[in-house]
């Protein structure tokens, strides 16, 4: 890709731009090395010297420096576009892209950037791919221009402007154009098009453009700005109440994916599972393992990685979830004291196991990259990941209701729980209903783990943030009844995000918590209690 | 995963916590000085402990093949208080009472520091705290090796407010809701304001601890850096938060050229967990980084990967501290010929051992170290670059001089039988120091 768009560049520069006299060879070659010594401030300077040149073979060597594969040959003091290669770094001259062979890394030192620098980078390439064929490339050189507004790029900007057909670029560049005009003594009337054009766009990029230029305009059109300011404000308003229910919803999703598992263990059998969390905390790190054996064996896969993870979580924790109810829980059913300190315990002693053999620091799960990054739509906003967890859940969550509905250990599972010596009586092996039902809650919370390991930390803590708010979905849903679990969650998770803003976190989540409080005092069993005589008793 | 032996060993000890009764790892021997080590092995704290017990046994390993201290073997006596502050205090009276340790090396949180400073003061043993803090505490009991406000938030700020680090005008104050926040917020907001911030260009939140949806917070942190003037973030998110916390950034796309976040507890251990190709060039501030080119540093790290059998272990900056801590005792015990906690803490004060970033760590009277104060951009493979340095080493100061109720305040243990640690040098007299917790 990036090779790629260097090579647009190149191509560009040398159509768009009047082929300029070449600069000597060795001037060139002087220009070029001055980047290697000094402060951050003579690195600038060597840069604008070097933009100045409006050389073709300057976008190149700004990108090698923004990326830091710049270095400094340490034996003549030459600078050097780097890659990795067998053997230490494949150098190749900046100047004439000759090979200049590998050299081990000892003999080369690195040219360093700040933020500053690759701030000023950014915006020199921008200037010079403003007209490139390719559509990203154009986007983010309009971006960068708006970014520093620079008189200078007035007349390329027009030229920009009238060759433009993507609407959402052409926007961009209008409103860098209309920012540029503000800021130069342009006539009034072409400032007052500028403004109007800007409000005209209504979003929060516009809003930004109109504060940056309330101070410097003329008296004339101050009120027309500051007026734009509210419109679009009161616009942003009621977006924001859309944007607060996406965040909601996605914080609903979580809720649903770490409660669901527990709904069956704690609302269907009535288990109380202290050690739900670390279920969780093992589909997880099942993730991080089969990240490890893909990259093993077969690299090619990453990107895909998840789709093993989430059946590979799946059997791991059900077999460890129907381990521990026959080993342990089964002894316990109708002591809910001592099943929940046997669970309690047994939530330690997983989590200081995971601990011994992974070590106590955070994994790395790579994220694929079809979950990074962010969508817009209108004026919202919202990250990939979260929304393929929100797909997740659901899908999840229908599944579940089939299994429980529409198979045979679904209609056994209901039966055991309803009434477990009928059930016992029709012939029906509890004990058998009781484990795969404890291994299916448990292998749900694996394959929660496997959604959860893409936004927070792999470590042997992660059940234990979760394992409250699981509790609390289950019950303020009503216990037994999974439509509960998912009205529970995503109340919780919307009025918490409303909250939020005005609240901020901590107290948002103590508000929630009194209400639930106070919730579960007016209704002992929830939103949707269970009716029945098995019930009462 | 370093090998079947320390896995073993691991399983070992936790067989051995689980049965609740941790036996003092090594037998009785007669002719060696014991050195505790209070590091949480188990609990939320044990991501960030267990690395400086290894650091502890380290360091005690190199002392004793170099022939140990005044002729004698040193012995480590490993205890883990399991990230809960009363059994801190606990274990901190056992290693002191019941083994007669010489000395302490251990603690992280502020909490457990506070937790365990009674025991201390009514034992009097010295404890070696490695961990960056929020000052506003000096006691004779305590050598704080780790970094005091001054040594690291305010000269984060003035690094982002100079032109070099992009002239920043509004500041966004991002924090977990507890002690050293809270304290550090405190500090820093009374600087800001000093430097002519405006109350509105400033924005202090806070979270709870673990805190895992950053959704409305990254997004409210866009729209404060929308509003024209160069905005920063200055974090103390603590622990587990901060993962989530630098996903989310990423992923809404939050550039450190736009929006710059600069972070006082995010080390080279915290990015091993992290994809860090989408926060290069987002900043921390230490005292130390790994990536640090120096022949010192070179030979830690290297005999670091040896012990630990691990060329893949980071090294950070609390590490560091408890090198600092580590020779500063050897040195005080070697001048002062005893391992009497009066003596040690009388020879302390005024040594000097070089640091692994080429300066030199003095204990103060104040019972604090100068350090120089780094500036590191994340890089793609995890490590920081160092982007910035203070000039010389910066002298640790107990009670920040922002704060208007500690102006004129000092510390002085030259003394430690008649020192103070809250000294009114317009009064000349001592103050008792409000124990906040």
């Amino acid at each position: 890709m990036a090779t790629r768009i260097l090579t647009l560049i190149a191509f560009l520069l040398a159509l768009a731009l009047t082929p300029l006299p070449a600069v000597a060879q060795e001037d060139f070659a002087a220009q070029i090395n001055a980047l290697g010594p000094g402060s951050f401030a003579d690195r600038t300077k060597a840069m604008d010297v070097l933009v100045a040149t409006g050389d073709e073979r300057v976008p190149p060597v700004l990108q090698a420096l923004s990326d830091g594969n710049l270095y400094i040959r340490e034996s003549d003091g030459k600078v050097v576009i780097a890659s990795k290669a067998a053997g230490g770094l494949q150098l190749t001259d900046p100047v004439d892209g000759a090979d200049l062979g590998v050299l081990p890394s000892g003999e080369l030192e690195k040219i360093k950037t700040n933020n500053g620098l690759r701030g000023k980078i950014r915006t020199a390439i921008g200037k010079l791919t403003l007209l490139s064929p390719d559509q990203p490339t154009r986007l983010s050189a309009a971006q960068s221009v708006l970014k520093n507004a620079d008189p200078a790029m007035l007349e390329l900007l027009d030229q920009a402007i009238s060759a433009e057909a993507d609407p959402g670029i052409k926007s961009t560049m209008q409103m860098a154009r209309a920012l540029i005009v503000l800021k130069t003594d342009a006539a009034l009337e072409d400032k007052r098009a500028a403004v109007d054009l800007v409000v005209a766009q209504n979003n929060r990029a516009a809003q930004t453009v109109l504060r940056n230029t309330l101070d410097t305009a003329p008296d004339e059109l101050k009120p027309t700005i500051a007026a734009g300011i509210d419109s679009i404000g009161r616009t942003l308003a009621v977006w924001d109440v859309g944007q607060n229910l996406l965040y909601g919803i996605s914080l609903s999703s979580v809720l649903l994916l770490a409660a669901i598992g527990l709904a069956i263990t704690f609302g269907v059998m009535g288990v109380i599972n202290m050690a739900h969390g670390e279920m969780v905390m093992l589909g997880a790190y099942t993730t991080y393992v089969t990240q490890l054996v893909i990259q093993s064996v077969a690299p090619g896969l990453m990107e895909y990685s998840l789709a093993f993870a989430v059946p590979a979580a799946f059997l791991i924790t059900a077999l460890v979830g129907i381990g521990i109810e026959r080993g342990i829980i089964r002894w316990l059913y109708g002591r809910p004291l001592e099943t929940l300190l046997a669970t309690w315990g047994l939530s330690l002693v997983l989590q200081q196991l995971v601990r011994t053999i992974f070590g106590p620091t955070n994994k790395l799960v790579q994220p694929p990259q079809w979950m990074s990054g962010t969508f817009e739509l209108w004026n919202l906003s919202f990250t990939w990941n979260r929304l393929w967890i929100i797909v997740f859940a659901i899908a999840v969550f229908i599944a579940l209701q089939i299994i429980l509905n529409r198979t045979p250990l679904g209609l056994q599972m209901r039966a055991v729980t309803q009434n477990r010596r009928m059930a016992s009586a029709m012939g029906i092996r509890t004990p058998f209903v009781d484990a795969m039902t404890f291994g299916l809650g448990s292998g749900i919370a694996g394959m929660a783990g496997v959604a959860l390991s893409q936004i927070d930390n792999v470590s042997p803590n992660l059940g234990q943030g979760y394992i409250i708010d699981s509790f609390m979905v289950v019950v303020f849903g009503g216990v037994g009844n999974l439509w509960g679990t998912l009205i529970g969650a995503v109340s919780l998770g919307v009025a918490n995000k409303f909250l939020e803003p005005y609240a901020g976190a901590v107290l948002a989540k103590i508000a929630i918590l009194i209400l639930i409080i106070l919730f579960i005092q007016r209704r002992p069993r929830g939103l949707f209690a269970l009716k029945g005589r098995a019930i009462e008793s | 995963m370093t090998g079947l032996n320390r896995m073993m060993a691991g399983i070992g000890l936790g067989v051995a916590m689980t049965a609740g009764a941790l036996a003092p790892l090594t037998a009785y021997a007669q002719d060696t000085i014991k050195v505790g080590v209070l590091h949480s092995l188990s609990g939320t704290m044990a991501i960030s402990e267990t690395t400086l017990k290894d650091t502890m046994l380290f360091l005690i390993d190199e002392q004793n093949k170099k022939g140990g201290v005044l002729g004698k073997q040193l012995e480590a006596v490993v205890v883990d208080p399991a990230s809960d502050w009363p059994l801190f205090a606990e274990k901190a009276r056992e290693l002191i009472a019941v083994n007669g340790v010489a000395a302490v090396f251990g603690c992280w949180t502020s909490s457990s520091r506070k937790s365990v400073l009674p025991v201390f003061k009514e034992l009097n043993s010295i404890l070696f705290y490695p961990v960056q803090y929020e000052g506003e505490e000096s006691e004779k009991n305590v050598i704080y090796t780790g970094a005091a406000p001054n040594q690291q938030a305010i000269p984060a700020v003035d690094y982002l407010m100079s032109e070099e680090g992009g002239s920043v005008k509004r500041w966004v104050l991002e924090a977990t809701d507890y002690v050293y926040p809270r304290t550090t917020n405190k500090i820093l907001e009374q600087y800001l304001k000093d430097k002519g911030v405006a109350p509105e260009d400033i924005k202090i939140n806070y979270t709870p601890f673990g805190f895992a949806d950053w959704q409305t917070e990254v997004a409210a942190i866009k729209e404060f850096g929308s509003a024209g003037k160069k905005t920063a973030v200055v974090s103390t998110i603590n622990g587990d938060a901060n993962v989530p916390f630098y996903k989310e950034l990423g992923n809404q796309g939050i550039s450190a050229e736009d929006i710059p976040v600069v972070a006082f507890s995010v080390g080279e251990e915290e990015l091993a967990g992290m994809d860090t190709s989408a926060l290069v060039g987002h900043l921390a501030a230490w005292n130390y980084f790994q990536s640090v080119e120096n022949e010192a540093n070179a030979e830690f790290i290297k005999n670091w990967h040896a012990y630990i059998g691990n060329d893949k272990r980071t090294t950070n900056d609390p590490m560091e501290a408890a090198y600092l801590g580590f020779q500063l005792w050897v040195q005080a015990v070697e001048k002062a010929g005893t391992t009497d906690t009066d003596a040690v803490l009388k020879a302390i004060v005024g040594l000097e051992v070089p640091n692994l970033t080429g300066g030199t760590a003095k204990v103060l009277p104040n019972h604090h170290l100068t350090k120089p104060v780094l500036i590191g951009e994340i890089q793609a493979d995890g490590q920081f670059e160092t982007v910035w340095q203070t000039e010389g080493d910066v002298p640790g100061d107990a009670w920040s001089d922002v704060l208007p109720e500690d102006k004129g305040i000092e510390a002085d243990w030259t003394d430690p039988l008649t020192g103070c640690g809250r000294l009114n040098t317009a009064t000349n007299t001592c103050e008792v120091a409000a124990t906040a917790m």
